[in-house]
C-alpha cells in the first residue's frame, strides 16, 4: 500500500525515456526510473523516498536484450535475475544471483534494479566488476559506454536522467574458473555478512566483495597482494586485508571483527581450492 | 489531493478480464484484495519478505505486494481462487502441510508453479523455490512431504 | 466408534487451500473507514508537541486522535494509555491515530503528523532496570489500578515479584556437596505470526459495539472494552474469524482498543485497523526476554538438594501480561525434578522495550533454557551422563512441585518414561560420524521439560450443540481456531461420544461472543481439556434428551436405551429404535401429535480447586496438570567457522491419550521449529537508545524451508484422569526444551558454555574468543 500518488510511464525507446525524464524533472515530478520496482515500492510505502512519476523501462527493447553474441554477452538491465539464472550464459553471475533475496523475489528483481538500488549489497555487480564488463548507459546526452569500474564506484555513477540500459561482458570471461560464496549471520537466508565472488583470469585471481563495507567493490590492490608469489596464503591474505577500501561494516548482521574472521576463512577456502588445483 | 489519479485498467485474473479503476500506485495485491475481492493472497509484510501474497503471473510466482497492478496488464494473473482441485491442494491437505492456513495460498502457488514448470525438480531446486515463503506454524517437514509427493508423481 | 486418535483432516482444510478461508482483514464492506497509526521512533521520550495541521488538510481524513483523555489499560496493572500520553516508553508505541475514508489517505495523513520529542535515556535491559538509580520507566506505579495478586514496588522499576520458598534453602545447601552456578540472558523477540494483528470496530445506533479481531481472546476483549470504556458487557459483541497464527501474541488486547476509539471518533462508523508488519513487530506486544541466575546444589551422587534462582523478566514498557509470565516462570522455576529446597525470586521489570504478550510456552522455554543449561553444568561437574542426572532427579508421584503441589500419577506426566524413550531414540537416530571433514564435530544436547498452565482460577469454557433435521449436529465452542485444529479435535470427541461419524459434526469455526458460549482464552493448551470437558457435558445433555423423547415414543424406560450410528434403540432389541432424524426435532406421532422440539445440548466446565499462590511462599495450586517431555537436538558444528547445522531434533512428550495423531505431531513439530528458530536466530537488536533495529521480516528472520532438521516425535501416554479421554495439552511442549537442548549441544560441540540466545555463529565465536583471553 503506497500512500502517495504517482504517474506511471512506460516508454518504448531509450530516447523517449530520457526525454520523459527530462520533462518530468523540469516539472519537479522527481521522476524515478523503474525496472523491477521492488525496492521502489517498499521505500515508497514507508515514505522513505519521494516521487510523483515513475518511468518503467521494461518496454525498452534494449533493456530486455539477452544475447550471447560473437564477442559479448549482452544483458539488458530489465532482465530479471531468474531469467539470467535460467539462461545461465554467465555462470558466475548465476551463482551470485541465486543467493540474492529469494527465488520468487528474483522473478521480479532485475539486474539493473539490483545494481542501481539503495540497499547497499548490490551483489549482482560483483561478477560484472570482475569481468571488466561494459555498462551501456542512456540519458539526455544519448547513449554512452563505460567500463564497469568507471560506471560503478561504490554506487552506479549516473548523471541526472541517466539509466543503465545493458551490460556487455566479453565472452572469454564467461568460461573462466570462478567461485562465489555468501556467508550469512545464520543458516541459509538473510543479508550477507560477506559475499565473495572470485574469478581466475589467466592464472590471476580476481575478487570482489559485498557486505564487507557499505558498498560492493573490487580492489586491484587486494588482488595484487593475493596474487603475489611470495609468502604463505595467510601472509598474502593479511597483506590483502590491509587494503580493504573502507571501514568494515559493524551492524546487526555482524560486527566488523567477526566479518573479517568470516572473510578470511572464506577467502582461504577459495584460494586453497585453486592452489591445490594448480599444484595438482 | 483530487482523485484525478484514478485510471482504468483491464486485468486478466483467473481467466476473466476485469475492468478496474485504480491508482498507478496500487499494488497488485491491493487491487486483488480491495477491488476484486480476491482475498486468498494475503498481506503479511508488504515488503516482499514473507511470500503470503504470492500469485502467478504468466505461470510464474510473484509477490503481489511488490508489483504494481499496472505491471500485470497484458499478463495472465492466477490467484489461489483460480486453482481448482489441483494435486498441490490435495497434497497439502493430505500431508497436514498447514495449520493456521494464512501462508498456505502463497506456498501452494509456488508449489503449483514448480510442479508445472519443473516436474522433475531436485531437492535443491525445491528448496530454492520454497524458501521464498515463511510458514510459522508447521515445521516445514510436512510441506516438504507434500511437495515431494506431487513432484514424485510425475 | 473409533474416532479418537485418528488423523482426521481438519474441518476447515478445504477452505484453507482454496483461498476461501477468511481472516479478519478479508472482510470488507463498502464505505468502511481505515485507521493508521503514528508510532514513536524513540524508546523513551517526552512528547513536547503534536502538530496535526498538515494531516488535517488531506482529503477524506475524518479524525485524528491523540492520547489525551483516554483511559489507562492493562490486564495486570492499568498502566498503559492506548495512545501515548505525554511520554513514550518504547519504540513503536502508538502516539496518534488517523481515521480516513481511504487507507492511502489515512497513511498519507499519518506521515504528515509532526511529533516533537525530547529523548530520555532508556532502560535497556531488566538487569539495568533492577539496579538502584536506574531511570524510572513509570514514575508513579502506585497510582495505577492493579490486580489483587500483583505487587509493584513504587520508586523502582519492579512491576511485580513472585517468591517461591519451598523447604529450607540453607538446609539444602548444607546437604549438597557439589555446586554450580550459571548466569544467562536473552532479549525480547517476536511471535511473527504471518497474519498481522487487525481489527474492525463499529458502534451501532443502539450503542452496541461490534468488534471483529484477529484474537485469541474475544471474551477478554468484550470484558476489557466494557470495563475501560464503561460500557455494559452485553452491549459488546466480538467476533473472531479464523486467526492466521497467534502463538500467544494475540492473547493480549491492544489493537481492539484503537479500532474502538477510532470508530467512536467518527460517529460509530465501521473502521478497520490492520497493523503493518513494522507495527506488528514494534507496537504490538512481543516475546519476553530474561536475565537469569541459577545456583544448584546436589549430593556427590547427583541428587538435587538446593536450587537458588533469580529471574529478571523483561517486562517492557507496560505490564499487561508480564507479571503473569513472571509468576508462571516462578511456579515452574525448575525443570521437572524433585528438589526439596527451592528459593526463587522472579521479578517482572519495566524497561523501555516493547512489552511482552504470552508466547507459546508462557515463560517456560525461557526459564528452562536457564535451568536445563545449569543441569548440564552440574552433569559435567559430576562427570555424569546428562540423561542419567535428569533420570535420577525426575519428579515422581509423592514428590511436591515448587509451589508444593503433591504429585500423583495423573497431575504430572511420566518424566522417567520420556527420558527412557528419548535415550532409545537417540541411540537409534544417532549418527556420530561427521564424515571425513576433521573440522566438523557432532554433538547432542538434551533437555527435560514440563509445563502447567497458570490461567485464571475461575476460567471456564462452554459448548452448545444444536441438531439439524438430518440428524447431524452443530458444535459451538468459544475456542478460537488459531491453527491448532482444536475445533476438529472437539468434533472428534463429540463424534466419539455421540457415536456418530465425524462428518455428521458441523463445527462453527468463527466465534461470536453473543451466540457462542465463552471459552476464557484460546491459550495455554487448554482447549482440549476445558473445551473438551464442555463438549462431553453437552453431549451427555443431548443424549439424555434424545433418550427422553425416544422413551416416550418407544414406550420404554430411558435406561433401556442406547445410541449408535445416528439411532437411538432398545439395548436388548436393537431393531426397535428411531433414527436421530425422527427425534432431534421432536417426535411426531402418526396422528400428528408431537413431543420434544429441537434438541439443544449444553455443557460447561470450570477448573476445580485452583488457588492463587501465596505471596510469601508461592504455595498454591495454580493449574490443573503438568505435561512433561524430554527432548534432544543433534548438531554438526564447524570448529573453524563456528557455524552449525541442526541435524535432528527429537521430542518425547507425555500428552496422555493422543486425540489426533497427525495433528498432535504437527503441533509438536511446529512448536519445535519455532523453538529452534527462537534459539537459533531470533531476537530484537537494540541500539543504546533502546530502539529496535530489526523490525521487518528481512532483518527479523524466522526459520525458512530447508533450514530445518529432521524431526522425530514420539508420545508417552500417561492419562490425565480429569481430561476427556485422558488427553494432555500438546500445543506448546515441543517448543519448551529446544533452546536449552540446542545450547547444550553447542556447548558440548564448541567446548564452551553458551549462555545467551540466539545461538548465532558469531556468538559462539565471540564466546570462544573470550575464553581464550
Amino acid at each position: 500500500m503506497i500512500p502517495v500518488d504517482f504517474d506511471y510511464y512506460k516508454p518504448e525507446s531509450i530516447e523517449e525515456a530520457a526525454r520523459l525524464h527530462e520533462q518530468l524533472d523540469r516539472q519537479k515530478m522527481l521522476p524515478l526510473y523503474y525496472s523491477g520496482g521492488t525496492e521502489i515500492i517498499t521505500l515508497l510505502r514507508l515514505d522513505l523516498i519521494q516521487t510523483k512519476a515513475v518511468i518503467d523501462i521494461k518496454a525498452i527493447h534494449e533493456c530486455r536484450e539477452h544475447i550471447l553474441g560473437e564477442d559479448y554477452l549482452v544483458l539488458g538491465s530489465s532482465l530479471t535475475l531468474t531469467q539470467i539464472e535460467e539462461r545461465n550464459a554467465f555462470p558466475l553471475l548465476t551463482s551470485v544471483s541465486k543467493e540474492i533475496a529469494d527465488h520468487t523475489a528474483r522473478n521480479k528483481i532485475t539486474l539493473g534494479g539490483n545494481i542501481c538500488g539503495e540497499i547497499f549489497y548490490r551483489e549482482a555487480v560483483l561478477p560484472l566488476l570482475l569481468t571488466d564488463s561494459l555498462f551501456v548507459i542512456g540519458g539526455p546526452q544519448g547513449v554512452k559506454i563505460l567500463p564497469a569500474h568507471e560506471a560503478f564506484q561504490q554506487t552506479m555513477q549516473l548523471g541526472r536522467g541517466e539509466f543503465l540500459i545493458q551490460t556487455l561482458t566479453r565472452k572469454d570471461f564467461l568460461g573462466m574458473p570462478y567461485m562465489s560464496v555468501k556467508i550469512r549471520q545464520q543458516w541459509e537466508t538473510g543479508y550477507p555478512l560477506v559475499t565473495i565472488a572470485a574469478l581466475k583470469a589467466k592464472g590471476e585471481i580476481r575478487a570482489a566483495f559485498s557486505g564487507l563495507c557499505s558498498f560492493p567493490f573490487r580492489s586491484k590492490r587486494m588482488e595484487d597482494e593475493l596474487n603475489r608469489k611470495d609468502g604463505t596464503l595467510d601472509v598474502r591474505m593479511d597483506r590483502a586485508l590491509r587494503h580493504i577500501p573502507a571501514p568494515v561494516l559493524n551492524d546487526i548482521e555482524g560486527s566488523a571483527e567477526y566479518r573479517l574472521f568470516v572473510l578470511k576463512n572464506t577467502l582461504t577456502d577459495i584460494l586453497t581450492v585453486w592452489e591445490v588445483e594448480q599444484n595438482a | 489531493m483530487p482523485e484525478t489519479n484514478k485510471k482504468v485498467l483491464i486485468l486478466s485474473v483467473n481467466d476473466e478480464d476485469k475492468d478496474i479503476v485504480f491508482r498507478p500506485a496500487d499494488t497488485l495485491l491491493g487491487v486483488l484484495r480491495g477491488k476484486l475481492g480476491l482475498t486468498g493472497a494475503k498481506p503479511g509484510c508488504l515488503n516482499g519478505d514473507c511470500g503470503a501474497c504470492t500469485v502467478l503471473v504468466d505461470g510464474i510466482p510473484m509477490k503481489s505486494c511488490i508489483m504494481l497492478a499496472i505491471e500485470a496488464e497484458g499478463h495472465k494473473v492466477t490467484t489461489i481462487e483460480g486453482l481448482i482441485n489441483t494435486k498441490t491442494q490435495a497434497s497439502f491437505i493430505k500431508h497436514f502441510a498447514f495449520q493456521c492456513g494464512y501462508c498456505t495460498p502463497g506456498f501452494i502457488m509456488v508449489c503449483h508453479s514448480l510442479a508445472e514448470k519443473q516436474p522433475h525438480a531436485d531437492k535443491a531446486v525445491i528448496k530454492e523455490w520454497m524458501q521464498s515463503n515463511i510458514c510459522r506454524c508447521t515445521s516445514y517437514q510436512e510441506i516438504e512431504e507434500a511437495v515431494a509427493s506431487i513432484l514424485a508423481e510425475e | 466408534m473409533n474416532i479418537i486418535g485418528k488423523s482426521v483432516i481438519r474441518k476447515e482444510a478445504p477452505d484453507k487451500v482454496t483461498g476461501k478461508a477468511r481472516y479478519t482483514d478479508d472482510f470488507s464492506s463498502a464505505g468502511i473507514y481505515h485507521a493508521r497509526l503514528v508510532t514513536s521512533p524513540f524508546a523513551h521520550a517526552l512528547i513536547k508537541s503534536i502538530d496535526t495541521r498538515e494531516a488535517e488538510k488531506v482529503s477524506g481524513v475524518r479524525a485524528i486522535l491523540t492520547g489525551e483523555g483516554l483511559p489507562l489499560t492493562g490486564e495486570e496493572i492499568t498502566d498503559r494509555p492506548p495512545l501515548a500520553q505525554g511520554k513514550v516508553r518504547h519504540h513503536g508505541e502508538a502516539v496518534c491515530l488517523v481515521v480516513a475514508e481511504k487507507l492511502d489517505k489515512a497513511a498519507l495523513a499519518a506521515s504528515l503528523i509532526k511529533v516533537d520529542y525530547e529523548p530520555l535515556s532508556a532502560v535497556n535491559s531488566p538487569s539495568q532496570a533492577y539496579q538502584a538509580g536506574a531511570p524510572l520507566v513509570h514514575e508513579h506505579v502506585e497510582h495505577y489500578k492493579r490486580g489483587q495478586n500483583v505487587y509493584p514496588e513504587p520508586g523502582t522499576n519492579i512491576a511485580h515479584k513472585t517468591k517461591i520458598r519451598k523447604g529450607d534453602l540453607s538446609r539444602g545447601i548444607g546437604e549438597s556437596a557439589v555446586f554450580v552456578e550459571g548466569r544467562y540472558s536473552f532479549g525480547p523477540s517476536d511471535h511473527a505470526a504471518i497474519e498481522t494483528r487487525s481489527c474492525t470496530a463499529e458502534i451501532r445506533a443502539d450503542g452496541d459495539v461490534l468488534i471483529t479481531s484477529s484474537s485469541q481472546a474475544p471474551f477478554m476483549i468484550k470484558k476489557l472494552i466494557g470495563s475501560y470504556f464503561d460500557i455494559e458487557a452485553g452491549k459488546i459483541i466480538v467476533k473472531t474469524p479464523l486467526v492466521g497464527g497467534a502463538y500467544g501474541g494475540k492473547a493480549s488486547v491492544q489493537w481492539e482498543f484503537l479500532a474502538f476509539i477510532a470508530s467512536r471518533a467518527v460517529g460509530g462508523k465501521r473502521v478497520k485497523l490492520r497493523y503493518m508488519r513494522e507495527e506488528d513487530i514494534l507496537t504490538a506486544p512481543c516475546h519476553i526476554g530474561l536475565d537469569a541466575t541459577i545456583r544448584l546444589g546436589c549430593t556427590s551422587e547427583g541428587i538435587l538438594k538446593s536450587a537458588e534462582i533469580l529471574y529478571l523478566f523483561d517486562g517492557g514498557a507496560y505490564a499487561d501480561k508480564s507479571p503473569d509470565l513472571c509468576r508462571a516462570g516462578a511456579v515452574d522455576c525448575t525443570g521437572p525434578y524433585h528438589i526439596e529446597h527451592i528459593w526463587c525470586d522472579s521479578y517482572c521489570l519495566y524497561t523501555n522495550h516493547p512489552y511482552p504478550a504470552p508466547f507459546r510456552g508462557f515463560a517456560h522455554s525461557e526459564v528452562l533454557f536457564a535451568f536445563e543449561r545449569t543441569m548440564d553444568l552440574l552433569a559435567k561437574k559430576l562427570g555424569m551422563d546428562p540423561l542419567e542426572l535428569r533420570f535420577k532427579n525426575a519428579i515422581l508421584p509423592g514428590h511436591t512441585t515448587p509451589t508444593q503441589v503433591l504429585v500423583n500419577k495423573s497431575n504430572v506426566g511420566d518424566v522417567r518414561g520420556c527420558i527412557q524413550r528419548l535415550k532409545d531414540i537417540m541411540e537409534e537416530e544417532w549418527e556420530p560420524n561427521a564424515g571425513h571433514d576433521p573440522r566438523k564435530v557432532r554433538a547432542a544436547g538434551i533437555a527435560c521439560v514440563w509445563k502447567n498452565s497458570t490461567i485464571d482460577t475461575n476460567a471456564s469454557s462452554g459448548v452448545i450443540l444444536t441438531f439439524n433435521p438430518d440428524g447431524s449436529v452443530n458444535l459451538m465452542s468459544g475456542v478460537v481456531e488459531i491453527g491448532t485444529g482444536t475445533k476438529t479435535i472437539l468434533a472428534q470427541m463429540l463424534a466419539e461420544k455421540l457415536r456418530l461419524p465425524v462428518e455428521m459434526i458441523h463445527v462453527k469455526m468463527t466465534v461470536d461472543t453473543q451466540t457462542t458460549p465463552e471459552h476464557w482464552k484460546t491459550v495455554a493448551s487448554r482447549g482440549t481439556l476445558m473445551g473438551g470437558r464442555a463438549v462431553m457435558a453437552a453431549a451427555e445433555d443431548a443424549i439424555r434428551q434424545i433418550k427422553e423423547i425416544a422413551s416416550c415414543a418407544l414406550r420404554v424406560r430411558e435406561e433401556d436405551l442406547d445410541i449408535d450410528s445416528g439411532r437411538v434403540f432398545v439395548k436388548a432389541e436393537p431393531e426397535i429404535g428411531l433414527s436421530f432424524k425422527e427425534v432431534v426435532y421432536g417426535y411426531t406421532y402418526p396422528n400428528g401429535n408431537a413431543i420434544g422440539g429441537q434438541i439443544i445440548g449444553r455443557g460447561s466446565y470450570i477448573l476445580r480447586n485452583m488457588t492463587n499462590i501465596d505471596k510469601e511462599t508461592g504455595a498454591g495450586r495454580p493449574g490443573p496438570e503438568w505435561a512433561v517431555g524430554a527432548q534432544a537436538v543433534q548438531v554438526e558444528f564447524d570448529t573453524r567457522d563456528c557455524t552449525y547445522r541442526i541435524l535432528k531434533a527429537i521430542s518425547v512428550v507425555d500428552i496422555g491419550r493422543v486425540l489426533n495423531e497427525r495433528a498432535a505431531r504437527g503441533q509438536v513439530m511446529g512448536a519445535m521449529s519455532m523453538g529452534l528458530s527462537f534459539a537459533g536466530r531470533e531476537t530484537f537488536y537494540f541500539d543504546e537508545m533502546g530502539r529496535v533495529l530489526n523490525f521487518q521480516l528481512r532483518t527479523y528472520r524466522p526459520i525458512r524451508y530447508g533450514e530445518q532438521p529432521k524431526y522425530v516425535v514420539e508420545f508417552v501416554n500417561t492419562p490425565h484422569v480429569e481430561a476427556p479421554f485422558g488427553a494432555r495439552g500438546a500445543g506448546e511442549h515441543g517448543l519448551l526444551g529446544m533452546p536449552a537442548a540446542l545450547a547444550n549441544a553447542l556447548s558440548i560441540a564448541a567446548g564452551v558454555e553458551m549462555i545467551h540466545l540466539p545461538l548465532i555463529p558469531e556468538l559462539i565465536w565471540r564466546t570462544l574468543q573470550e575464553g581464550k583471553r
